[in-house]
C-alpha cells in the first residue's frame, strides 16, 4: 500500500510498504519526478548565456556547443544523480538490501549480511540552520561485541521527514526482533 | 528458525529427479548444486555422491526432491517422492515441486525425527551458479584449524559461495554423458570451454619452459665477469634503460615460473604482468611502426643536429648576458670573464663532438629504434637517455658551477670563524675558541673579503645552471613517470572490474 509522505525539504514523497511473508519486507520511497519548469528553466539559461556568447563573439561553434552540453548534461544528470526509488528489502536472517533506482532505470544495490547488522536506528543530524532526522544502520564491529564499525545512512536522496521514517523504523525493528527471538528456538 | 535454501536459476526448467547439495547446519541453510534425474540406482550415486567428496572436500549430499510435472499433479509421483526419502536419509528433506506452465512453485520440508513438528519458514534463493562459481569472496576462515572465537563471525555467505566455488568437479559430467548419473546443473547443455582457451592452457606449459630456459641464458650472460669491470658497471647502473630492460627480465622470470600461483593475489599480479607487458610490446610495436613508416627516422635524425647547435647557440647567448651586466647587477668583471670563457670553450668542444658524430646519427638512431619492439616503456627509457647525453654539458656546467660555489661556501664559513676568532674542533664537532697569530688573522681577513666580494657572481652562475639542470630533470622524471606508470598499473584488474566485477571480490 502506498501513503503520501514529505521530504525534509517539503517534496512529495510516496511510501510503499509490501510484505511478502513474515520475515521478508519491501520498503520503498519514490522520490518527486524531475519538474519540467526547472528542466527549462536550466536550458533556457544555458541557451540565452550562449546567445550572449554568440552575440559578442559571432562564432556560431557556441550555439551547437551548448546544445551539446544541454543534452550531455542532461543524460549524465539521469544516469548519473536524479534518483527515482530508494527501497530497503529486509528478509530476516539473511540481510537487508538497499536498491537506487537512477531516472535512467540504472539500479545500484548494496547488500549486508544479517550478522554484519547490529541495529537500525533513527539518527538526529544538524545541517545548515536545519535539524534533520535520517535511518541509517549500524553495522558490527568484529572485534568488539558492543562496538559499531560502521553507520550506513539510508534514503540518502530522498531525505523523508521523520513520520514516514517512523514507519519504516518499525517495519525493520519486527523483523530484526525476530532474530533474536530465533536462536532460542530449535 | 529459518531455512535457507538456495536453488540455482539453470535447474528450473529441469526434469524431475533429486535434488543432490550441501547441507550447512550452522545457517540451517541447503546449497543446491545439481539435480539427478531418472532413472538412477541409488547404490550408484551414494558412490559418486562418495567419490566427489573426496575430491572436493566439499561434504555433498542428497538433499530433496525435485518434481517438474508438465502435467497435471500425479498422486503416485508424490508418494515415490516421499518414499526416496526413506533411502537417502536426510534431515530434513526438501520437496521443491513446480506445476507445468505455473510461476509458482511449492517447497516443503519432511522432518521424520523431529518432536515438535512445527511450520516453519522456508525462503528459497535463486542464484546464478555460474557467477557465484567464478566469484572469489575473501575465503571463509577454516573453522577446524583456527581456535579463535571470532571465526564463527566469518561472513555466512561466504560459505555459500565457496561450496559452489570447490564444486567444480561436479560440474565435468552432465545428462548426455553415459553414465550411470545424469545431472543438470549450470554446464547441463554442454560443457562449455573455449578451443582457443584450452589450446592456450595446452600450449602454455612447453611456452613456459621454453622461455625458463631462454632467460635462464640471458640472465647468465648478463651475470658474467666480462660485465662487471668498473667503467662498464658504472655506465649500466646509469642508463636507465638497462635497469628498465633488468626489471622487465625480472618480470618475465614470474611470470614463466612452473609454479602455479598458491593464492589470490599472486594469480592476480601474474596476470597483471602478463597484461602490462602484452601492452606494452603492442604499443612499442605501434610506435615502430610509425617511426618507420615515410622514413621519420631520417627526418628525427636530421632535425637533431640543428636543434643541438641551437641549444648550444642559446647556452652561448646565456653566458654573453652573464658575463655583461645581467639584469642590472654588476658582476666581478675578471671572475666574471674567466668562467665565461671557461663554459664557452666547453660549448664550444660539445658542438664539435656533435658534429663529429653527425653522419652516425641516422644510423645509430635507426638500430636503436628497432628495440622499440622490446615495448614502449624501453623506447622511452632510452628517449630518456638520449635526453640525458645530449644535455650532458648542462650537467657538465651545473657540476663546475655547484663545486665552486661549495668551495666558497665552506671557505667563507671557516673564514668567518677565523674572523670571529673561532675554530671548528674536529675532534669534539664544535665551534671553540682559538687565539690567531697576526699574519693569519691578516691574510685569513683578506682572503675572507676576496670570498665575500667574488660571492654574488659565482651565485649568480650556480643558480643559472642549476635551473637548467632542474629543468632537464623535469622532463626526464617526466619520462620515468610514464615509464613507471605503464610497468606498474594494474590494468588486468581494471578490466576485470569493468567487465566482470563479479569476479573480484
Amino acid at each position: 500500500e502506498e501513503r503520501p509522505f514529505r521530504s525534509a525539504s517539503g517534496a512529495a514523497l510516496a511510501l510503499r510498504r509490501r510484505q511478502h511473508s513474515a520475515s521478508c519486507r519491501e520498503l520503498a520511497v519514490r522520490c518527486p519526478h524531475l519538474q519540467l519548469r526547472s528542466l527549462s528553466a536550466a536550458t533556457s539559461a544555458v541557451w540565452l548565456a550562449a546567445y550572449g556568447l554568440f552575440v559578442l563573439t559571432e562564432n556560431s561553434v557556441v550555439l551547437s556547443a551548448a546544445i551539446f552540453i544541454t543534452l550531455f548534461g542532461l543524460i549524465i544528470y539521469l544516469h548519473f544523480v536524479k534518483i527515482d526509488q530508494e527501497s530497503l528489502l529486509v528478509i530476516g536472517s539473511l540481510g537487508i538490501q538497499v536498491t537506487s533506482s537512477y531516472a535512467s532505470g540504472k539500479e545500484s544495490t548494496t547488500f549486508i549480511e544479517m550478522s554484519q547488522v547490529k541495529d537500525v536506528v533513527i539518527n538526529e543530524a544538524i545541517h545548515m540552520q536545519k535539524v534533520i532526522y535520517y535511518l541509517c544502520i549500524l553495522l558490527q564491529d568484529p572485534g568488539d561485541p558492543q562496538g559499531v564499525s560502521e553507520v550506513v545512512p539510508l534514503f540518502q536522496s530522498s531525505k523523508p521527514r521523520l513520520d514516514c521514517l517512523i514507519e519504516v523504523y518499525k517495519s525493520c525493528q519486527e523483523i530484526l526482533a525476530q532474530r533474536k527471538t530465533a536462536p532460542q528456538s530449535s | 528458525m529459518v531455512l535457507k535454501v538456495f536453488f540455482p536459476s539453470c535447474c528450473s526448467s529441469a526434469e524431475s529427479g533429486i535434488l543432490i547439495g550441501r547441507w550447512i547446519s550452522e545457517q540451517n541453510s541447503a546449497v543446491i548444486l545439481a539435480v539427478v534425474h531418472f532413472p538412477f540406482i541409488p547404490v550408484q550415486v551414494k558412490q559418486y555422491l562418495s567419490e566427489v567428496q573426496r575430491v572436493s572436500k566439499v561434504s555433498v549430499s542428497v538433499l530433496g526432491s525435485w518434481s517438474n510435472s508438465k502435467q497435471e499433479k500425479e498422486e503416485n509421483l508424490t508418494e515415490f517422492l516421499e518414499d526416496l526419502g526413506t533411502i537417502f536419509s536426510h534431515e530434513p528433506w526438501i520437496q521443491i515441486s513446480k506445476e507445468g506452465d505455473s510461476k509458482f512453485w511449492s517447497c516443503s520440508t519432511l522432518q521424520k525425527h523431529s518432536n515438535d513438528p512445527k511450520e516453519e519458514e522456508i525462503i528459497l534463493i535463486y542464484y546464478d551458479q555460474r557467477k557465484v562459481m567464478l566469484s572469489h569472496l575473501h575465503p571463509p576462515l577454516d573453522t577446524s584449524t583456527s581456535a579463535d572465537p571470532k571465526a564463527e563471525d566469518a561472513s555466512k555467505l561466504s560459505a555459500i559461495f565457496d561450496t559452489v566455488a570447490k564444486s567444480k568437479i561436479l560440474f565435468m559430467t552432465d545428462r548426455y554423458d553415459d553414465g550411470p548419473i545424469k545431472l543438470t546443473h549450470w554446464q547441463s547443455d554442454g560443457v562449455e570451454a573455449s578451443i582457443i582457451v584450452e589450446l592456450m592452457k595446452q600450449a602454455s606449459v612447453p611456452a613456459c619452459m621454453l622461455l625458463t630456459f631462454l632467460l635462464s641464458l640471458i640472465s647468465g650472460v648478463c651475470r658474467s665477469r666480462v660485465l662487471k669491470f668498473w667503467p662498464l658497471s658504472f655506465l649500466w647502473s646509469k642508463l636507465s634503460t638497462c635497469e628498465q630492460l633488468g626489471h622487465r627480465l625480472q618480470h618475465l622470470q614470474v611470470i614463466s615460473s612452473n609454479r602455479k600461483a598458491q593464492n589470490q593475489t599472486q594469480l592476480m599480479r601474474k596476470a597483471n604482468i602478463f597484461v602490462s607487458l602484452l601492452i606494452d610490446v603492442a604499443l612499442g610495436i605501434l610506435l615502430m611502426s610509425w617511426l618507420y613508416r615515410k622514413n621519420r627516422i631520417g627526418h628525427l635524425a636530421d632535425t637533431l643536429i640543428p636543434v643541438a647547435d641551437h641549444v648550444a647557440e642559446e647556452l652561448q647567448d646565456l653566458l654573453q648576458w652573464l658575463m655583461g651586466a645581467p639584469a642590472g647587477l654588476k658582476m666581478n668583471r675578471a671572475l666574471d670573464q674567466v668562467l665565461g670563457r671557461f663554459f664557452l670553450y666547453h660549448i664550444h668542444l660539445w658542438i664539435s663532438y656533435i658534429h663529429l658524430m653527425s653522419p652516425f646519427i641516422e644510423m645509430i638512431l635507426w638500430y636503436v629504434g628497432l628495440s622499440a619492439c622490446l615495448g614502449l616503456t624501453v623506447a622511452l627509457c632510452i628517449l630518456s637517455d638520449i635526453i640525458a647525453l645530449l644535455t650532458f654539458h648542462i650537467y657538465c656546467f651545473y657540476v663546475y658551477g655547484a663545486r665552486l660555489y661549495c668551495l666558497k661556501i665552506y671557505g667563507l664559513s671557516s673564514l668567518w670563524r677565523l674572523f670571529r676568532g673561532k675554530k671548528w674542533n674536529v675532534l669534539r664537532q664544535r665551534v671553540d675558541s682559538c687565539s690567531y697569530d697576526l699574519d693569519q688573522l691578516f691574510i685569513g681577513t683578506l682572503l675572507f673579503t676576496i670570498l665575500l666580494f667574488l660571492l654574488p657572481t659565482t651565485a649568480l652562475y650556480y643558480l643559472v645552471f642549476t635551473l637548467l639542470r632542474l629543468l632537464v630533470v623535469i622532463v626526464q622524471g617526466l619520462i620515468h613517470l610514464l615509464v613507471d606508470l605503464i610497468d606498474s598499473l594494474p590494468l588486468y584488474s581494471i578490466i576485470l572490474r569493468l567487465c566482470r566485477s563479479y569476479r573480484l571480490a
